[in-house]
Order: C-alpha cells, then structure tokens, then sequence
C-alpha cells in the first residue's frame, strides 16, 4: 500500500483521490466551485441581478399599452422628483459623521438626480436591468444558433459545411461594431428584446467555428463508429455521443461571448445606435452625462461601475469554467494538501 | 503556393461582395435619409430633394442600386471610379481618402504598441506562473477587458489630459504621490524579477530609493516641462540596453556578442553628436526612415563581422542595440522640441490634447508636428490598446504555458541548455505561432474600437465617418467605411494565415 503510493507520485495520488467515483459533471462542479475568483463573482452576478430586478421592478408590454410591475425603489425610471440639494448630490453616505460624513443613509436619492431631476438611482438600474436582458438574451441566441451551426456543419460536412462557414466568413469579415450599429439603428425603437434577439443572430459565428472544429475531431473517434454500428441515428449520435464532449468549449465561449455582449449593446447605446429614449440603458446614460464630468461627476461613475463590475464578474466565472472544464488542470498542490497526506503516509 | 494565395484571394473577394452587399441592404431599409429635406422649409428644398433623388438614385430599388454602386467602384461604367456621392453632394472617394491615413495611423500604432507590450507581459507572467505577479497581472487583464472603451476614454480625458495639464502649471509631485509611485514601481519590478521573499524585499528597497531618487529629481528640476536625456544619460542608457539585449539573446556569458553590443552602445555619444546638425529643419520623415534603415545595417554589419562563430546571433544583437540606442538619441531630439511647443501659441500651455488629431495650425518642422502628433496621439492610442493588451497577455501567457509542456522543451532542458536558451529559443518562438491568427482577429477589433474612440476624441477618421454617416443613414459614406474596414480586415486574415503555414510546417497550404 505504501509502496503503491511511492511509486505513482505525490501529485497523481492528489488527482486520483479527488476524483475517484465521481462523474464528469461532478469533477467539473467540484474545479467550479473551488475557484474562489469565479464563486465570487458568481455570487456578486446574482445579488446583482436579483438587486435590480427587484428594486426597479419590471417593465413590459410596448409603449401603446405598457404592464408595469412595480419594484421595492420608491421612484420609477420615468418619475420626475423634486430637485433634492443644490444640484442633485447623491444621498449615499457610508461614512459615519465621525470620520467626514453624514452618517450613513441612503436618502431620496442615493446616486443623486440628474441634469432634469430624475432618480439618478432608477434610472441605473433601469440601464443595468436592460444590459443584462440584452446579454443572457444574446447568449442563450448565439449558443443555440452557433452550436447547432457548428454540430450541422461539422457532423454532416460536405456543401453544407461548405455554405455553413462561407456565410460565417462573411459575417465574421464585418467588424461586430459596425453590423450591431447598422441592425441597432433599424431595430433600437423596437426595445431591447428585438434589439438583443438580432444581435443575437449575428454573434454565433465564432462560437459555431469552435464547435464545427471539436465535431470534426471528436466524429472521427471510435465511439461514434461504435454508435453508428449499433445502429444509433444521427441525431442520436450529435447530441447523445459527441455534443457531450464538446459542451465545455460551447459553455466556456458563450460566458466570453455575454462579456462581449454587454461592452456591445453599451458602446451602441453610447453610439446612439442601440436603446433610445423614453427607455434607458447604462451605454446612453454615460452619452448623455459624459460632458458634464467635472460638475456631476457621479452621472458618469455609477453606469460605468455597473457595466465594469457586471463584464468582470462574467469573465472571471469564464475562466472558472475554463479551468473547470479542462482535463489538463491540475489542482495547485496546497500546503494544506501537503499536510494531509503526509499525515495519511504516516497512518498507513 | 501562388496557387493557393489566388485560391484564397477568389474566395475573399467573393466574401467581399456577400458582405457588403447585405451590409448595403440593411442601411439602405434602415432609414429614410432624406427625412430633413422633406422637413425643411427653404425654398430650394423640393429642387434640393430631387436633386439628391437623382444623384443617389434613391428611386433605385436597394439590391439594384447596390450593382450601381458596385459598377461605379470598379469603375466599369468607363468613368473613373467612385464610391458615389454624399447626401451633401460631395464625392465620397475625396472625404474616405483624408479619413484614411487618420485612422491607419490610432490602428497601426495601437497594434504595433499592444502586441509589444502585452507579448512581454504576458511571457512573463507565464515564467512566474502562479506568483503575486501573475495573480495581479490576470487580475488586471481581466479588468481591462471589463472595461468600456468610451468610459474609460471620458476618464482618460479628465485625469490623463485636464488634470495632468493643470498640474503642468507648477509640476512639483508632492512627497506623497513619489512615494506611492515609487512603492508601485517597485513592486511591479520586483514581481519582474521574482525569487524568494528575501530576494523580494532586496529588490523592492533597492528599486523604491531608485524610482524615489528619479522622480525627485524630475520634480526638482521640472523636467516634465523642459524634457532631455542628453549625451551622458544616452549613453548609459544604452549600456543598459546593450546588456539587456544581450542577457535576452545569447547571454552575459558570451563575451565577444557582449562586448560587440557594449562597443555599439559607447559609440551612442558620438553618433549624437554627428546627429545633432543633421536633425534641422529640413529633416523629414523619409530620411528618418533611412537612418532607421541605416542603423539597423550598421548594427548587423558590426555583429556579423566580428560575430566569430555566433555570427547571426550576433548581427541580430547587434541590430537590436544599434537601433534602441539610435531611438534614444532620436527621443531627445524630440524632447528638446517640446519647450518650443509648450510654448507655442495654439497650446496655452495645455499640451495634452483632449480633441482632434492634430493641430494644423502649428507650422514647425519634422520635430514639432512629430511631438504635436505624439500628444494627440497619446489618449486615444492608451484608450485603444486597453482590451488589445489585456487580449494579448492572456493569450500569450496560455501560449507559452502550452508550449512549456511539451515533449521537445523537457529536451532540450535535458541535454543540458541553459534555461535562456530553452525559454528565448525554443519556447518563446514556437508560442508566437497560435498568436498570429489572434493578430488579424485583434485588428479587426480595434478598427471596431476605433469607432468609439475617434468618436470620444473628435478625431476625422473613419470612425467619425461611419457614426455620422450611419445617423443620417447617407449610405454611400457608411458604405465606404464598411468596405475599407473589411478589406483590411480580410486582408491581415489571408496575412495571417499565410504567416502561420510559414512559421508552422505541419500546416500544409497546398491541400
């Protein structure tokens, strides 16, 4: 028994006794979650959804009959409060009064008003509402298109991965900028459900390329002759045997591809090219108070720490998952771990 | 090989045509660009409205008028080739050829200065795998990649421009600012070096009272505001240069390649000198090119000569030398320009600039139009490069990890090489390879984020071009913008590709 352990390693006996008896899913989870960057930011997206989506309530329909549901915040996006102090300072106070404060508060209006009164705090919220819709939206659109692309084109080949990757060629060529702002100018008034749903049918190219390539490698294994000879269908085949195995690639792009989404939908709001007035979205509210830096400087922090912290969060759960998902990873050999089976030799 | 490069030329042309022909659909439905003409209430406004019907040919179906527009840029209706006209009636092809040569140059720099930059970062953050330096700059990486580019160009024009001006006015750093950009200093630079927590703390003192004793001296003598290097600084640095040069590509302990690169550095002083009535007035930007040229000759002439057995190894060293050095004394001739434009009458005293690509109103010489391009430059490159370098360092870094396990490294390390061989020669080379197909990807996002930036800057490039063109849906002007972009974009793709199967003979172009 001790022989045994010599002989393998210390850092082979470490990896097999993480994963004896488990599954892949397991495994995966297991890497996920012991990724402190990315359980952190995990935490730090979903409080922050469940923030907004809470506090700004929900709003639906269209302009002709809108179905507004309210939220906990006292003002509305669309209010027009009373101008509170001099010009609109934010009411967010952290600092006790000993220290330089007011003692901590939240007040009317925490994030202050802007250049016409409105809750400046509604208004964010409304805007960080808006660019996640528009980032799960562009990535559950993309993940669907660009996989099934990616499963058809690789899998089957021939002239229809031919016409597949020549039309993604061609969108590919354009830069993503210019395509989202010649779609946003025409689909923008629509709201940002259409608006999230076009970008979304033109964002899966690449994913579709990586896809395409794990198929090409992966239907060629012997699994799938194996499949095929005991007389599985193809579409068996594609999502029973190979889609499987490529599922790490598709989950680990579509998290890169949201972070994308959210810096594109912002930038064509900032552009004038994606959601327009009456609505909001952290992109126009930059636009429209970036002139005003020195005098209100708080109409330009918020959106723009919003939009930071959101894009950072997905990033980091991206690289959790990256690292989750690859089989090369190896687990940093703590101190701890060290200790641990030293004690474990000296038992045996 | 001609073959294949035609193959792909076809087949990129084709891709050419499918994407601006759906591009010229999708503006074209977009909008009604004549929506202010029949608002307006001029006089002339139904002859203004007619006119422009006839010269667009907006009574021209989309997908026909996009044949048109195509015959007119090839030139095939046996006119002269034209992208056609904007709402204005001005020719486009004359607006896009001033717009060009702008956005080139925010694109080419910002390449050229992210690939640098994030390659070296990035190695070096792979060869401190798992250090306090790897966690920050991954750190740091990603947060640059969180970043939207026009909030941080809005920041970059408050802190980097506005304040930095301000503070130009009487450029004493206050005691507490040195000792903080010091301690970052030398924090990072001892992250660069690395080693035990011993070495650690030696190098983080030892760098602390340099950077402390640097800034001291540039606040004391308000340097910022009359910048020089001058001979004897030159000259050191260019031993240092020659040193490090040397460390990186045969090591110290190849003295002849050393001393070759140490001769090349003392010889700085005199060519700075030989220079100096050289960079006049009449000094422009092909005879820099020639004395780029000229000095990169020289340098590998005097390695090759006097290489002995590591000939190439010593030409390449002392190419590299030769031409930092000569950098240096070019630097200074710049420095000694900016009290000249510092004081120049369209300044007022704030050199940083905040809007535009340039001031044509400043009349000077190579030097003062080359420091006024420099502080235009400086904000909208920094803003641009943010996500490229982040991109690059993440990806070299994976690059070089990958590349460290591999069979041929556990090789080359077991028949005995020092390990600056195995790294700078067999590792450091072959992790170049994937990067190239990032190269073209990142250049075509910067001509995206260049968009944004052009647009937070008022520069008159593309960028501005497309935003304003895309608002009043003037077809013909977004048209031209989307067709320079992709064509760019398709060609470092087919650069790219052609430099992988080059660089890597398992890739087989011929199949």
């Amino acid at each position: 028994m001790n022989l045994d352990n010599e002989a393998k390693g210390s850092e082979d006996s470490f990896e097999q006794k993480e994963t004896a008896g488990l599954s892949q899913g397991q495994i995966v989870l297991r890497r996920f979650v012991r990724h402190r960057a990315a359980m952190i930011s995990l935490f730090v997206l979903v409080f922050i959804i469940l923030f907004v989506f809470t506090a700004g309530g929900l709003a639906l329909g269209n302009t002709a009959n809108p179905i507004r549901i309210m939220g906990w915040w006292q003002w509305d996006f669309t209010d027009l409060p009373p101008l509170q102090g001099v010009m609109g300072e934010p009411t967010l106070d952290v600092l006790p009064e000993f220290i330089d404060g007011t003692g901590m508060q939240i007040g009317q209006h925490p994030f202050g008003q802007d250049s016409i009164g409105q809750d400046y705090f509604s208004l964010v919220i409304r805007g960080a509402q808006q660019s996640i819709t528009v980032m799960f939206i562009i990535g559950v659109v993309a993940a669907f298109l660009g996989t099934v692309m990616g499963a058809i084109s690789g899998f089957f080949g021939k002239w229809i991965d031919q016409l597949i990757m020549r039309f993604v060629d061609l969108i590919i060529t354009i830069p993503t900028l210019i395509i989202g702002a010649v779609i946003g100018i025409q689909i923008g008034n629509l709201g940002v459900f259409f608006l999230a749903l076009f970008l979304g049918l033109v964002s899966w190219t690449g994913l579709s390329r990586l896809v395409r390539g794990e198929f090409l490698t992966l239907r060629e294994r012997e699994f799938v002759d194996a499949a095929r000879v005991a007389g599985a269908s193809n579409l068996r085949i594609i999502f029973k045997h190979i889609l499987p195995n490529a599922i790490g690639v598709v989950i680990v792009s579509v998290t890169l591809l949201m972070s994308g989404a959210i810096l594109l939908e912002t930038a064509l709001s900032y552009l004038g090219f994606g959601v327009v007035a009456p609505d909001t979205s952290l992109g126009a509210l930059i636009s429209a108070n970036q002139d005003a830096f020195t005098v209100y400087p708080w109409l330009f922090w918020w959106p723009g720490l919003f939009i930071v912290t959101i894009a950072l969060c997905i990033n980091f759960i991206g690289d959790g998952l990256r690292d989750a998902f690859d089989p090369r990873q190896k687990r940093r050999i703590s101190r701890k771990d060290r200790s641990e089976a030293r004690a474990l030799k000296k038992q045996s | 090989m001609i073959q294949y490069i035609l193959r792909r030329v076809g087949a990129l042309l084709l891709v050419l045509l499918g994407s601006t022909f759906l591009i010229y659909n999708l503006t074209a439905i977009s909008g009604d660009p004549l929506e202010d003409l029949r608002l307006s209430t001029e006089p002339n406004a139904a002859f203004l409205l007619e006119k422009a019907i006839q010269d667009l040919q907006l009574d021209v179906p989309p997908p026909v008028r996009y044949f048109n527009w195509l015959i007119g840029i090839l030139g095939l209706g046996g006119a002269a080739p034209t992208m056609g006209l904007t709402l204005e009636g001005s020719e486009v092809l004359d607006i896009i050829g001033l717009a060009i040569p702008i956005s080139i140059r925010l694109v080419i720099i910002a390449t050229i200065l992210s690939i640098v930059i994030g390659i070296s970062i990035g190695i070096i953050s792979a060869l401190r795998q798992y250090s306090r330096f790897d966690y920050s700059i991954t750190f740091i990486a990603f947060l640059f990649f969180s970043l939207p580019i026009f909030w941080v160009a809005v920041l970059l024009k408050q802190f980097a421009a506005i304040e930095f001006n301000n503070f130009l006015y009487d450029p004493v750093i206050s005691t507490n600012w040195m000792i903080g950009f010091a301690f970052i200093g030398a924090f990072i630079f001892a992250g660069i070096v690395g080693g035990g927590r011993k070495r650690f703390l030696i190098t983080i003192a030892a760098a602390f009272a340099l950077n402390f004793a640097t800034l001291s001296y540039i606040s004391a003598t308000g340097w910022l505001i009359t910048p020089s290097l001058g001979p004897l600084l030159i000259t050191v640095m260019a031993l240092g240069i020659a040193f490090g040069i040397t460390h990186l590509s045969t090591g110290i302990a190849n003295r002849r390649v050393l001393f070759i690169s140490l001769g090349l550095a003392a010889l700085t002083p005199v060519f700075y000198f030989v220079l100096q009535p050289m960079f006049n007035e009449a000094f422009d930007g092909s005879m820099m090119l020639l004395l780029a040229l000229g000095t990169i000759a020289v340098g590998y002439i005097a390695g090759y000569l006097f290489g002995g057995d590591d000939r190439s190894a010593a030409g390449r060293t002392g190419m590299i030398v030769a031409f930092l050095s000569a950098g240096l004394i070019t630097l200074d001739r710049f420095m000694q320009s900016w009290d000249e434009y510092y004081n120049n009458e369209w300044i007022f005293g704030r050199p940083i600039a905040t809007v535009g690509d340039s001031i044509p109103e400043i009349e000077g010489d190579y030097w003062m139009t080359g420091v006024d391009a420099f502080t235009h430059l400086l904000l909208p490159t920094a803003a641009l490069m943010l996500i490229s370098v982040a991109g690059y360092v993440r990806y070299s870094r994976a690059s070089l990890l990958e590349v460290l396990n591999q069979d041929y490294i556990r090789t080359a390390r077991a028949k005995g090489l020092t390990e600056r061989t195995v790294i700078m020669r067999h590792a450091f080379r072959n992790s170049l390879i994937p990067l190239t197909t990032i190269m073209a990807f990142d250049f075509s996002g910067l001509l995206g984020g260049a968009i944004i930036t052009e647009q937070v800057f008022a520069w008159r490039g593309m960028g501005t071009l497309f935003n304003t063109g895309l608002a009043k849906f003037d077809l013909n002007l977004v048209m031209s913008v989307v067709l320079i972009t992709s064509i760019s974009a398709l060609v470092f793709n087919l650069i790219a590709d052609l430099v992988y199967s080059a660089l890597d003979p398992r890739i087989r172009v011929t199949k």
